[in-house]
């Protein structure tokens, strides 16, 4: 008999070495005769390199050499692009691990020394000398997608990336019928993701065997081997790519980097191991960042508070290279999306990539989706506010109402299961609505700026079947699979092609196989992040482990739990039919004492005296899980904030999230995924945005400028959930890493908004800073 | 030009010949092979390299190993044997304190010292008393849970 687990928030498996301070992070492996590598980053946003001179650099103390990009040549291809959207005329200019002629941002890879330490290494930088002859710069991605605008990439006119359109009805005949239309311009910040820990390479070559071991920061390794591969021409069979423990990624850590493409280089010229590890700085110069957003939006209602149209244009920044995934991220993941949790029959999108001369912009938790929701949630509440109604009741109105098995909207994608008029209900209830509009109304009868904003929220995530991956250009797959191997004595490992990185799915892992076979959870390791030991995976991203894993796990264990009945009635003696199961015990129907534990089966499988005629030794599966469509968490989350008219400041006191992520495996984390994932949402309303001078050179370089939430800024956030399973998934579950932060932005931004109603101001642009937000107090005050 | 330098950690003493200018963060991982204490950033913002020097937190980071030669400094290695936890690793555990883990050594070897200094603190107390350590993980709302606990089972209320 085991102790049922699932559904029940067991603290987490993986976290005695973590709070020892005994689990390596990939900066901490240390090899025999390892040597440091540095890199170089271009001081200028767009420059022509004339001429680069590392002699000087090379005769330091400690260095083992320097190369430039010329080095490079004919031996690492360039950083591949791997989300290629169809129809939408993309541009993939060639992107070289070490930029050759031409820097195109602050950060650019232009040469790289290797030494005996870190600090020799980074000394030598300060002697090589490059002579940059200075272009044109252009940072605001609808300024760079004007004609006039400065060119990043000859072949690349106007800095149109791509353009991409998604349309669903008919927008222009719903705005041309409306009663009520409003209007925005919505910026995203560009922001930093800012996993604690840095990105980090260590990288090992031998060349007697031809083969390349790399510790990377990943969140997919096995992305990571495919595209080593790809980049350095080493074979994938003969590339081992370890992600150890990782801490943190929030996007920042899928794509394939430069760095990891040169620190492979450095180590097989060199013959022994080399390390990079990037000093926060350099990550917020060098890792790819989140959103860039100038969206023009507009929605369109009649009298009676329906809304009949959406309608976008947006820029979306991609930096100066396209990243890994990054095209698929305004576009599929954003795009898609336009319908929300309502009823919107007639939408229409254009979508720009843009080059602009920034650090490449690529996936940050929600990717797409936050852009998204921010757009629709702040247009829902301009819309009440020209009709009059209250926000809720105008959501109430527009939801799409209560579904369990798919329901299509306007954009082409089904959505798999939805309540969200509970959600939202439960919401308001939680957080005493009425009683909060009867404080509002008290405060603002004193003068006081009290506002209450919400987003009701659905998200695209458990990507995602296959076939669609590759209708849309992904290049690669989006199944999981999943070994799940019991050893004599009934211990089992489950090895795993995702890669989690704070998550906690060595856990929730556990409890899937404990609940399906019934062994403790304690018997059970979930083994992941080394491409040598683990079956192919597509990686940890875009809430899809636990959904996309978990499927590969509960389907491995079912083949288990088929093998192990076949097997008990052969040692019983019984007719395969009249096995029963009941939690980790196969019994003889009627006869409850006639039974094989799942421990004894375990034992004779893998001794093997006594097998049915035909029956393979071992208790051992594998199954690759391809979800036959994605799946739609939702929510409402809602927010009270207080804004000081005399400083702008604004305190955020209360928070309500009710989130629901399907069937929960494990409460506890679910929370802490909410709990993270809010206060990652609050940030870029309140707080964070990367900023850049005329010239492109960044103005938030450092983590003294650009401002984290930190714990003295932030409430205790209200978490409440409801459950309505997915529909397709065998475990019914949805997924929860990146809710949070989808709906925390549009929530804060819109209770501010709320805040600033009476004064007339109904637009600042994020985050809300209090030096914003003051002038736009006072630029009301003033008639502006 | 190297120096030498002395220092306790954990109760054993580590000496060695480092230059003037290094870090205690990177003399701790280094030399002591003590990689539990991170370093997270370059301007002391971050709080992962928090260790206790002499008593008192400090951020590795900002100290020279040079001017440490003859301090004692704990780090979280030093906390507990990896088998009877210190109630603050207890705490992180039960509360789900921690997501990556990254920040985590840092913020436990900060709570102790507010718990040494204030044995009861509010919620309130403990958000200011952790300010200084980023996590972006957790939200700190279980962080702070936490700490909580801890000042419970450590007698505090
Ligand atoms: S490493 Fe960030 S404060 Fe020391
Ligand atoms: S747990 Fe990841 S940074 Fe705190």
């Amino acid at each position: 008999m085991t102790t049922r687990s699932f559904g029940s928030g067991i603290r987490r498996r993986e976290d005695p070495r973590l709070i020892t301070g005994k689990a390596p992070y990939t900066d901490d492996i240390k090899l025999p005769g390892m040597v440091h590598a540095a890199i170089l980053r271009s001081p200028h946003a767009h420059a022509n390199i004339k001429s680069i001179d590392t002699s000087a650099a090379a005769s330091q103390p400690g260095v083992v050499a320097v190369y430039t990009g010329a080095d490079t040549d004919g031996v690492l291809a360039g950083m591949p692009c791997a989300w290629l959207i169809p129809g939408s005329d993309l541009k993939t200019p060639e992107h070289p691990a070490i930029a050759k002629d031409r820097v195109r941002y602050v950060g650019d890879a232009v040469a790289v020394v290797v030494a005996g330490t870190r600090y020799e290494a980074e000394d030598a930088l300060e002697h090589i000398e490059v002579e940059y002859e200075t272009l044109g710069v252009v940072i605001n991605p609808k300024a760079a997608a004007q004609p006039g605008a400065a060119q990043l990439h000859d072949d690349v006119e106007n800095n149109i990336a791509f353009t991409w359109a998604v349309a669903g009805g008919d927008a222009d005949a719903a705005f041309a019928a409306a009663d009520v239309t409003v209007s925005d311009t919505i910026t995203l910040p560009r922001l930093i993701a800012n996993p604690m820990e840095p990105r980090s390479a260590v990288a090992s070559y031998m060349a007697a065997m031809g083969e390349l071991t790399l510790w990377s920061t990943s969140q997919n390794p096995h992305i990571a081997r495919f595209l080593t591969s790809v980049v350095t021409g080493v074979p994938e069979h003969k590339i081992r790519v370890i992600a150890p423990e990782v801490g943190g990624g929030f996007g920042s850590k899928i794509p394939y980097y430069p760095d990891e493409a040169i620190t492979a280089f450095c180590a097989m010229k060199l013959g022994v191991p080399v390390k990079w590890t990037e000093t926060r700085s350099e990550n917020y110069l060098a890792t790819t960042q989140g959103r860039d957003h100038v969206e023009e939006v507009e929605m369109a209602a009649t009298s009676d508070g329906t809304i009949t149209g959406l309608r976008t244009t947006v820029y979306a920044g991609m930096g100066a290279y396209l990243s890994t995934a990054a095209p698929g991220v305004p576009t599929i993941l954003h795009g898609l999306m336009y319908s929300g949790a309502y009823n919107i029959p007639n939408i229409s999108g254009t979508i720009y990539g843009v080059f602009n001369n920034g650090t490449p912009v690529d996936a940050y938790r929600g990717a797409g989706r936050p852009e998204a929701t921010t757009l629709i949630e702040r247009l829902v509440d301009l819309t009440a506010a020209a009709l009059d109604m209250d926000p809720a009741e105008f959501r109430r109105k527009n939801l799409i109402p209560k579904f369990e098995n798919g329901h299509d909207v306007a954009t082409g994608i089904i959505y798999d299961s939805g309540d969200y008029e509970l959600t939202l209900n439960t919401c308001l209830a939680n957080a005493d609505y009425e009683g909060l509009r009867a404080a509002q109304a008290a405060a603002r009868a004193e003068g006081r700026l009290v506002g209450i904003g919400m987003a009701t929220w659905v998200e695209i995530c458990g990507l995602g079947p296959s076939q669609v991956a590759g209708a849309v250009g992904f290049q690669g797959g989006l199944w999981e699979s999943a070994i799940v191997r019991f050893h004599p004595t009934g211990k089992v490992n489950v090895m795993v092609g995702s890669s989690p990185h704070g998550q906690g799915e060595e856990t929730t892992f556990a409890q899937i196989v404990s609940e399906e076979l019934g062994v403790p959870v304690e018997d059970v390791e979930i083994i992941h992040g080394d491409t040598d030991n683990t079956p192919m995976g597509w990686g940890t991203y875009g809430s899809r482990t636990t959904v996309v894993s978990g499927g590969a796990i509960a389907f491995a264990s079912r083949k288990i739990k088929e093998k192990s009945k076949e097997l008990a009635a052969h040692l019983l003696e019984a007719a395969v039919e009249d096995i029963e199961y009941d939690d980790g015990r196969f019994f003889v129907r009627g006869s409850d004492d006639q039974a094989k534990t799942i421990q004894d089966i375990a034992l004779m499988a893998n001794v093997a005296w006594s097998m049915p005629e035909g029956m393979e030794p071992g208790l051992e599966a594998s199954a690759f899980y391809d979800p036959p469509n994605f799946t739609y968490p939702f929510g409402t989350h809602l927010a009270v904030v207080e804004v000081n008219a005399e400083t702008g400041h604004i305190d955020l006191q209360n928070y309500w999230a009710v989130d629901d992520c399907g069937v929960q495996i494990n409460p506890m984390i679910v929370e802490g995924q909410v709990h993270g994932g809010v206060v990652q949402g609050v940030g870029p309303a309140l707080w964070e945005g990367v900023v850049y001078d005329d010239n492109g050179q960044p103005l938030t370089g450092t983590m003294q400028d650009y401002a984290l939430p930190r714990a003295d800024l932030l409430p205790d956030i209200n978490v409440a959930s409801t459950t309505t399973p997915s529909p397709h998934h065998p475990l019914g579950l949805k997924g929860v890493g990146e809710a949070g932060t989808i709906a925390a932005t549009p929530t804060v931004y819109n209770a501010v908004m709320d805040a600033l109603r009476p004064l007339g101001v109904n637009r600042v642009d994020m985050p809300l800073t209090p030096e914003k937000v003051w002038r736009a107090i006072n630029d009301a005050k003033n008639g502006g | 030009m190297s120096v030498p330098v002395e220092i306790t950690i954990n109760g054993r003493v580590f000496s060695g010949e480092v230059e003037p200018r290094q870090l205690l963060v990177h003399f701790i991982r280094e030399n002591a092979g003590l990689t539990g204490t991170k370093v997270g950033c370059d301007t002391s913002q971050c709080g992962t390299c928090t260790v206790q020097l002499d008593g008192a937190i400090a951020k590795s980071c900002t100290v020279l190993a040079v001017q440490a030669s003859g301090s004692t400094v704990n780090t979280i290695e030093g906390l507990s044997d990896g088998v009877d936890l210190h109630p603050l690793q207890e705490a992180f555990w039960n509360k789900h304190g921690l997501q990556c883990g990254f920040c985590t050594p840092g913020m436990i070897m900060a709570s102790e010292e507010l718990l040494r200094n204030n044995p009861s603190p509010s919620r309130e107390e403990i958000r200011h008393a952790l300010e200084g350590n980023i996590c972006r993980c957790t939200g700190y709302q279980n962080i702070v849970s936490a700490v909580e606990e801890a000042a419970g089972a450590m007698g505090g209320s």
